[in-house]
Parts: structure tokens; sequence; C-alpha cells
């Protein structure tokens, strides 16, 4: 079968969509990727892992849309593409240096721990939130970043999120404060991250939840005057699940 | 002048940093990958403790380990690992890792072959991922500094000390010279070895451990690999331990259980390889155990199997083999997590620290990582407060550097990846669950071919910025070394001890109830059995 691969090499000054025939025909991309590096051309460069879908490493674009290539399966004239939204270092391998950045900035962690009694509940409220593989995914499916590349992006505010709703994070008004700018106003509630998310997150809902605990901290969306004559902000977008 | 010098990100590389970073140290981490993308993702079922001492006792976590370990652990390590498990939870607890909790508001555990009692603490079945993602967390928290996609070359030396490390920088193709007081090697496992034959992620190739061989770190109980039991048919993807622990069967075809699921690691593997040799396959069976069990312990199995081999387990068999899954061996340290070579520690999987002898526990390689990530981090950073290293000369970047580029200039009459995918099967087959003198000896010739013609393997990228083809080659070349250490170790070893299974001498000889040693004497292998301690 014939697929098309994205590649971009600055030394070679290539930058252009190749095609490579491949005689699998029921694995995975990263099995494509992997036959053609080892028998066609050994500078196509992609990251991989544990092929199990739980290291993040190797997420590219299928077709347009975020996969994880060691979980896809392969089929003719794919079109396989780096994530968008960072600077693409070689083929289907993208800078990543943002990523310790978006979670620096809002303070991603366990600021202030107090001793608390943890309930089945309590953990389950985290639960998938702390799923998440940073595979990048969300970020590369995110049209904020059209627009505004200081946006914080949906893995980041899902993480906050995650430490907010711990029971033993004491710190609980910084990290509002710290998700005003560039943070929940500023997403579209699209969808498109909870829809590619390889790990079932649903950073759109987490995002939702984080407007409604800014307001119980006197925040209000700063959007809402400007267009939405209802008040309150309260547009929830498109919902992919249909709920 | 960075006093703390840690290669690696996962479990062992983050514990440690944060640890020497509570002591005040500059620390830096090198990383051949980023830190979230490390093997500690791929930890499923759980870590080690005794919690609450009405349901289990230390003593009896102590006689696990030391039962499993074939007299190959160390009574004291173990015994200290143990009693302070407790407090390496609570210490994970406290910097907000997310443990299942059971009805009484505790830290939920479950039961993992070869213990006596439900001890292994979890998070459903992402326990390495979450503790991992939580570790990174705090990495940041403590402004930990990080070099990510750096692949260590070598180690430097002044005066038979190690005063820094030479790497190549993956995305710039630079090789670069870092200067530290105290280096850390906390790289992982050698389970890549037994490339497509492994859970192991395609970048635990070993290579530091080769790198701290060639500077003189001995090598302990290399022949020491673990087979885990379970893995998807094919992809070698882990199912987790707690898949049996929370009381799965193994059976053939025709619905038959054959083996006592909890057995150790070891003889279960074996267990299941002999039905496959026999060309039967072998399946978990979890139909029992019900949707809601399934969905609340394994949820990620019930995915992955579905994911990679569209199967219900809630409804059908899942077909499984065993694979290459831990490396017991490793770079001897001491109970400080300290090698013999001036300066130089090592934590973690890459390290033997003789905890886990012959064959490891469930749920005591999590607990191994954090508790010596601890001790390394900590002994390197108090170490680092008593020396001064100036700027030496070393010739030790131009070696490399020329090194590298002679790399690009090599023939490339034979395709590297296809022999990389014959060592995997012949260590596999010759050096796996069963040995003898005629196939491991079989494998050695094989391997010192391989050696010989590396010079006639080559590269065909030859641009310079982030050159996956060089580094693999690079990785290749530690593959064949290590490869022919294991299976040098395996040969010396003639007597069967836990997950060393020699067909020629089945039965345990108490004469070789010693760890070995192998290390470099002019470049020359030697190997030594040397007692316990």
């Amino acid at each position: 079968m014939i697929v098309k691969v994205q590649r971009f090499n600055e030394d070679k000054q290539l930058n252009a969509v190749e095609k490579f025939e491949i005689k699998k025909d029921n694995g995975t991309v990263l099995d494509a990727l992997i036959d053609i590096k080892e028998h066609q051309d050994s500078s196509l460069t992609f990251r991989c892992g544990c092929s199990s879908g739980v290291c993040g490493s190797c997420a590219i674009r299928v077709n347009g849309v975020e996969k994880l290539a060691c979980k896809t399966t392969i089929k003719e004239d794919d079109l396989i593409e780096p994530l968008k939204y960072s600077k693409v270092i070689k083929d289907l391998v993208i800078d990543l240096s943002y990523e310790k950045e978006v979670l620096t900035r809002p303070k991603a962690y366990l600021q202030d721990f107090a001793k608390e009694v943890i309930t089945q509940k309590d953990e389950k409220a985290i639960d998938r939130q702390s799923n998440c593989i940073l595979c990048q995914s969300c970020y590369s499916s995110c049209p904020v970043f059209e627009v505004n590349k200081d946006f914080l992006g949906p893995y980041a505010l899902t993480r906050v999120l995650r430490y907010l709703d711990d029971k033993r994070e004491h710190e609980i008004k910084e990290k509002i404060d710290l998700i005003q700018k560039n943070g929940v106003w500023d997403c579209t509630l699209c969808g498109n991250c909870t829809m590619v998310c390889p790990q079932y997150i649903d950073p759109k809902m987490d995002i939702m939840n984080l407007r409604t605990k800014s307001f119980k901290y006197g925040y209000t969306d700063p959007n809402a005057m400007s267009f939405d004559s209802f008040g309150g902000g309260s547009d929830f977008g498109f919902n992919p699940n249909g709920f | 002048m960075i006093d703390v010098l840690i290669i690696g990100s996962g479990g062992a590389g983050l514990s440690a940093a944060l640890h020497a970073k509570y002591e005040g140290s500059n620390v830096l981490v090198l990383s051949k990958t980023y830190p979230t993308h490390s093997q500690t993702s791929q930890a499923q079922a759980g870590i080690n403790a005794v919690m609450n001492t009405k349901n289990d006792t230390v003593d009896e976590h102590i006689e696990d380990t030391l039962k499993s370990a074939h007299k190959l652990g160390s009574k004291q390590r173990i015994q200290s690992i143990c009693q302070n498990a407790k407090e390496t939870i609570e210490w994970l607890d406290e910097i907000a890792v997310p443990f299942s909790r059971d009805e009484n508001n505790q830290i939920a555990q479950r039961q993992m072959g070869g213990a006596a009692n439900k001890r292994a603490c979890y998070s459903s079945d992402y326990t390495g991922l979450k503790i991992i993602h939580t570790l990174y967390d705090n990495c940041i928290k403590e402004d930990v500094q990080f070099l990510n996609e750096y692949m260590m070359l070598n180690i430097i030396k002044e005066n038979d000390a190690a005063i820094g490390i030479t790497a190549l920088n993956i995305t710039t193709g630079e090789v670069e010279e870092i200067l530290a007081k105290q280096i850390i090697l906390a790289t992982g496992g050698y389970g890549g070895l037994y490339h497509g034959y492994t859970t192991n992620s395609y970048a635990t190739t070993g290579e530091v451990i080769n790198i701290a061989y060639n500077a003189g770190c001995e090598l302990s109980n290399m022949e020491y690999i673990q087979f885990h039991p379970t893995t998807l048919i094919n992809s070698n993807i882990l199912v987790s331990e707690s898949a049996r622990g929370e009381g799965g069967y193994l059976v053939t075809a025709d619905g038959v259980r054959f083996v006592d699921e909890l057995r150790p690691r070891d003889e279960v593997a074996r267990a299941i390889y002999k039905k496959l040799q026999n060309n039967e396959q072998v399946y978990l069976d979890l139909r029992h155990l019900g949707l809601d069990k399934i969905n609340e312990a394994m949820p990620q199995e019930r995915r992955l199997a579905y994911e990679f081999l569209g199967i219900k387990i809630e409804e059908e068999l899942l077909p499984i083999n065993p694979a290459a899954h831990y490396t017991m061996g490793g770079i001897k340290t001491n109970k400080d997590a300290l090698t013999n070579v001036k300066n130089i520690y090592a934590c973690g999987e890459c390290a033997q620290h003789g905890i886990h002898g012959a064959n490891r526990l469930g749920g005591n390689s999590l607990l191994e990582i954090v508790s010596f990530g601890k001790i390394a981090g900590k002994n390197a950073a108090n170490e680092a407060k008593k020396i001064d290293i100036k700027k030496i000369e070393s010739n030790q970047l131009q070696t490399d550097k020329n090194q590298c580029n002679s790399l690009f200039e090599y023939p490339n009459e034979i395709n590297f990846y296809e022999i990389k995918h014959e060592l995997g099967k012949i260590l596999f087959e010759n050096v796996g669950l069963f040995r003898n003198e005629e196939d491991l000896s079989l494998a050695l010739e094989k391997i010192e071919l391989w050696q010989e013609q590396y010079s006639k393997m080559g590269i065909t990228d030859k641009s310079k910025s982030y050159n996956k083809n060089l580094v693999e080659f690079i990785e290749f070349k530690h593959m064949l070394d290590l490869s022919n250490i294991v299976t040098n170790c395996a040969l010396s070893r003639k007597e069967s001890r836990g997950a060393h299974f020699r067909n020629d001498f089945p039965k345990e000889n108490s004469k070789y109830a010693k760890e070995t040693i192998a290390y470099e004497i002019n470049q020359e292998f030697q190997l030594n059995f040397e007692d316990v301690v």
C-alpha cells in the first residue's frame, strides 16, 4: 500500500510530501514508519517509545487528525504529518520545549500540601485528569493557537484542575489567578481537544469547571460584554459528545 | 558548576533529582528522551509497602523478597528498603501521587504474585504513569534543570575519578562536555536487547550500562533477565500482573488451567513458554471477574486488549506470550548507591542494588527506583558539598567528536536494523527462558561475529540535526557489547536459580549462591563470583 509522509529536513532543504510503498497492511502507523526507516529511508525521523500508548512520544497527525502512531492502524493513502503549532525540527519531530513553560506558568503542581483524608470519591475526581500522557495531541488540535500563541492550552489547564481538585492542595487562589490571562477565557469550547485525546480526558469540560471556579473567586468572562447579550458568558460551544 | 548531574529522567532519575535539590544542590538532569516518555510510565500494577501491620508485616515483605531473590539478594539492603517502604509511599502521597483509596479512606493495596498479603499500593493500573508525571510536576516546582534529548557518550575521568561526561545533543548534532562534581546514572535496564521480544520501550537500550562498564564500573548479575508471563501476542504489550492478582486465570484453548497463576514470574513464564513450544496457545481468562471489576481494577488492560487486538476481555479469552520485561542485573552499587568508580552513583533498573537477586517481585521495582533514587540523590548532594573540581584538560570531548564524525563514513554494507532484529530473536531463543551450553555458545558466536561486522554497518542519514539513525547506530554498538556480557555471564553460571534456568544444569547449586561480577582489565572481559553482602 501507499502512504504519504510530510517530510522536512533543513540540512537537505527538503519540505515536501513523499510517498512510500509498504508491504504491511494490518500494522500500526508506527509499524509503517519503522518499516520505512529500516528498509527504505533511514533519514525518516519520528519519536517513539513504549509502543503501547502510554509514553506519549509518538503523537502525529493522520489525515489531519491527531493520533498516537502506535495505536492507529495504517490505511491505504494515509497522510502522516507532524503535530501543529510548534516548530518542526525534522520530519515528524516537533520542538517540545514549550511543554515545561506552559506547565510552569500556571504552577500546575501541588504548591501547598495539607494532610487531608482522601476518600475513594476524592481520588476518582482527579483520576481521569491524572491519566494525561503529555502527548501534545490536544495542543495540536486547538484552534486558539492560530491567533494566540501564549494560550496556556488544554493539557496545562486540565493539569491545573487536577491539582485544584486534589484535596491535598491548599493554595487555590493563586492557581485561579494564574489561569485568567491567556487561560480559561481564551478557550472557544470547540471540543477538538476532547475528541483527539487518546486517554479520553475531556479538557473542554475541565476548562468549563475552571470557569465555574473562577466565577466563585469573583472573575468574569472578559469577552462576555462584547458579544453575549444574555450576559454571564455561558457559551458552551459545540459539544462533540452530543450531550 | 553542576553539583549533581543525573543521567536519565525516569522514576529513579527524577526521585534523585528532587532529593538532591532538597539538599540544596545545583542539579541538572540529562535525558535521551523527554522526562515523561520514560519506561516508568509503563509500570502498571503497583508499588510494595506494608502500610498497615494489622494485615501484613514488614518481616513478611522481607521474607518474600529474600525468597524470590534465591540467595542473591542482600539481606541488609532488603531489610532497609522494606522497613522504609511506608515512608517512601508517604512521601509520594505528600507530593500528590493520586493513589487509589480503599473503603476506609486508606491507600488501597492489591495482591501480587509471590507476596504473602495484599501489599502493592496502586493508582488503578496506571501506577507508574501517575508516579512519573507527579515527579515531573514536582521537578518543575523545584526548578530542576533539564537537558532533554541528549545522548550520553562517555564518562570523563581524571585520576580514576569521574568529573563529567560527553553527550550528543541530538537536536543540534553537536557533541558537548558537561562537568559535574557527582554523577548519578539512572538510565533504566537493558531489556531492549531482546528487540522484538520485549515489553520495553524502544529507548531502553542499555548503552549507559556499557559506557559505565567501559569506564571501570563493575556490572553484576547480568544474566538475570525477567520474562513477564503475560504480554499481548504479537505486540508484546504488557498485561499487568494485577490481572492475575485480581483473580485472572491462565488457560489453554480448551479452558484448562495449568499453573498456579500467583507463583513467581519466572515459574509462571516458563510454564507458559513450555506450552507455546508445544504449539499450544495460552490465554488470560478474565471473563469471570465481570465488567465492573475489570473497569475498576484494570481499565488500561481492557483498553489495550481492545485497541491492539480487538478483544473484549470481559467476553473473550486474551491470547498472551511471555516477553523480556525487566533486567535484574546492572551496575553494581553499595548500600549508598555508589559504584566502584569514584563520583559515580547508579540507581533504578540500570543498577544492581542487591534487592531483586535472581527474580524480582512485582511491585518491588517501583519501590526500588523511588527508594534508591532518594539514596543516590541525597548522598551525591552531600558528597558534592565536600569537593571542588577545576576545569581539567581532557581529550575525551575531541575523541568523541572524532568518533561521531567517523560513524558517518562507515560503509553501510550491512543493514544494522536487520541485525538488531536477529539479535533480539537469538537472545530470546538462546539466552531466554530456557538456556543450555550449546545454545548460549551459538548465540555468543553470532554476537561476536556482529561485533566484528559493526565497522561494515553504518548510517544513510548524513544530516547533522536530529539524526535518529546515528543515535540508533551508536545504541546498537552498545547493545552488541552488552549482549556479549549477558551471554558470557549466562554461560558461566552453570546452575538454575530464579530467572536463570539451564536445561543442562536444572538444579540450584550452592556453589553459585553468589553475585556474578563482570569487569574489564585492559579492555579484556573478566568474570568473578562474589559473596552477597
